[in-house]
């Protein structure tokens, strides 16, 4: 008995021991590149932290500051902007292109092939691709814009248009990649749903909007967490599209945007690091307010 | 008749968006082989007179495009594989193993998923300063080696193994490495794959970490190097898109090759399960 005892227990001690090995990578990776940098960013947004030097104790100055910095609260708003108009648009396409792509009809693979590839583009050459685009004289969109018979739009200088085209571009790029996730949401529906619904003589529209969308839910939900969560940290296409010294720079720079301004160009480290903590909390205030939320709207079956 | 209708409804719809998609991509390939003239002609013109091979001959001279080509493939091999064997073995042991302080670390692991990547980019770049690791490709692989994410994600995989498995090898007295190695890993081979695609996709897409920790264009990965690009050369579109092209042809193809693994990839890590 008492022997046993022993051996079970020599068994789990050498179990244990195999596993902190095997964790033991990982686990020092975070601790270093993560955990620590966590703790140690939140430490630097109460100091006056440069490019060179130690930090020096400023209590909570850098929030003082921030509160009153009129180019944060000009962030924060094209921030919001972009999420408040991005998510639903983003979401919106991305549920009606994945339900056109999951109809039984010819041609599905080469249409699924041209509304994948931005989805696998990398975003600098997206940012280049749709600045040349956005060319106020020679750009391809103003050429179509004007043929329908409209005026010809100054999309990356004009303070007032420039938040739309990062969004045009934004949406464009993101909607390719959730197509793809809600297309993989909708076959994982089972056809019995389907069928039931199509035997007590429901139409198209009908199945869309009382079979598809309730089982779809909860990728839906997922999809509008991640779109959100990206569309807040927001950062290469404005950086690529928009030329940084001008004035419509500022009314296009996200969040993020400021923070690699301030983090890596003016070297004013311990007020980015209080950015990026300011950031932080605003997403993780949302994705709460989104996980309470969900309860009402997404059906798990 | 009226299936006929509703078939080519979809149809249109369809094609439209895949328009919209791909629209951008032709002009750029049809920009990239236009002659400056050309590229900026008012009323605009569709197609070059003649096909103009020089702006990649320009581009490809004025920009190491092949070292940026060799560093991105190194970084991204380098971090899949890496990657993959530390996320692995992490997530076997949390799957599949019982020791103190389990769902501690497990909590805290998933705890740091939830914060953004700003938050760790002072102190990891004051760190590669002081590893003296600034401008160099170690710098672009070390921190995207710890993935949360994809210990979630092979954790789970793990679980789904019948647990008589390792059970019948301990019997037959094999190591714990050589039952993660030999028996666990070859049997998550799907969601390995999908893992190694997902961070293929995100090295290749990163833009924001190498502008940061790197500074001369030698050490730069393509994504990073496009966007130099841009800083110097805005005036000729048509050698920009040169560039553009040349960036992002090989993803396009290997796309098109792979497209059902990509797709699983995409879907299996971002649907959660």
């Amino acid at each position: 008995m008492s022997t046993n005892k022993l051996k079970f227990s020599r068994r789990k001690v050498k179990e244990a021991g195999a596993a902190y090995l095997f964790i033991a990578p990982m686990v020092i990776g975070l601790l270093i590149f993560y955990f620590f940098a966590f703790i140690q960013n939140i430490y630097f947004s109460f100091n006056k932290v440069g490019a060179f030097g130690p930090p020096t104790f400023v209590g909570w100055s850098n929030y003082i500051r921030l509160f009153n910095d009129p180019l944060f609260w000009t962030a924060l708003k094209n921030t919001l902007f972009y999420t408040v108009l991005g998510v639903p648009l983003v979401v919106g396409f991305s549920v009606v292109i994945a339900w056109l792509l999951n109809q039984k009809i010819k041609g599905q693979t080469l249409y699924r092939t041209a509304i994948f590839l931005p989805a696998i583009t990398m975003p600098a050459a997206i940012g280049l691709l749709w600045r040349w685009l956005m060319n106020y004289q020679y750009g391809l969109l103003n050429y179509i814009i004007v043929k329908l018979g409209g005026q010809p739009i100054a999309w990356l200088s004009d303070p007032n248009t420039v938040k739309w085209a990062i969004l045009i571009v934004l949406v464009w790029s993101m909607v390719s990649y959730q197509v793809i996730i809600m297309l993989a949401g909708l076959q994982g529906i089972s056809k019995i749903y389907y069928e039931a619904a199509e035997i007590d003589g429901a139409n198209k529209m009908q199945i869309f909007f009382k079979v598809t969308l309730p089982l779809l839910s909860p990728t839906i939900f997922f999809v509008t967490i991640m779109s959100m969560i990206n569309i807040l940290q927001i950062f290469d296409f404005i950086f690529l599209m928009i030329q940084r010294n001008t004035v419509a720079y500022q009314y296009s720079m996200s969040l993020v945007s400021y923070f690699y301004e301030i983090a890596f160009t003016q070297n004013i480290r311990g007020y980015a690091s209080a950015i990026s903590v300011v950031l932080f909390l605003i997403i993780l205030a949302i994705t709460a307010v989104q996980f309470v939320a969900q309860k009402y709207w997404v059906n798990y079956d | 008749m009226k299936e006929n209708k509703v078939k080519f409804l979809f149809h249109a719809a369809l094609v439209i968006f895949a328009l919209i998609m791909l629209i951008p991509f032709v002009w750029m390939f049809l920009t990239s082989i236009k002659t400056y003239e050309e590229a900026i002609r008012i009323p605009l013109q569709m197609f070059p007179k003649e096909i103009q091979w020089v702006n990649y001959e320009i581009v490809y001279n004025k920009f190491p495009f092949l070292t940026l080509y060799w560093n991105t493939i190194v970084v991204t091999l380098v971090t899949i594989a890496g990657q993959l064997f530390i996320v692995s073995l992490a997530a076997y042991a949390f799957a599949r193993l019982e020791f103190p302080l389990k769902n501690i670390l497990f909590i805290g692991m998933l705890g740091l998923m939830m914060v953004p990547g700003q938050i760790f980019l002072i102190p990891q770049f004051r760190l590669m300063v002081q590893l003296k690791l600034t401008n160099t490709l170690t710098a672009l692989v070390l921190p995207s080696l710890f993935s949360v994410f994809g210990v979630f994600l092979l954790r789970q995989a793990f679980q789904t193994i019948p647990k008589d498995l390792d059970e019948a090898a301990r019997m037959d007295g094999c190591s714990y490495f050589r039952i993660y190695w030999q028996i666990m890993l070859p049997l998550v081979t799907p969601n390995l794959v999908a893992l190694g695609i997902m961070t293929m996709l995100s090295t290749w897409k990163n833009l924001m970490w190498p502008i940061i920790v790197n500074r001369s264009i030698e050490k730069m990965t393509l994504s990073a190097g496009l966007a130099m690009l841009i800083g110097e050369h805005t005036t000729y579109y048509e050698q920009v898109m040169a560039g553009a092209v040349i960036s992002v042809l090989p993803m396009i193809i290997i796309f098109m090759i792979f497209q059902k693994q990509f797709v699983e990839g995409i879907a299996k890590t971002g649907v959660k399960g």
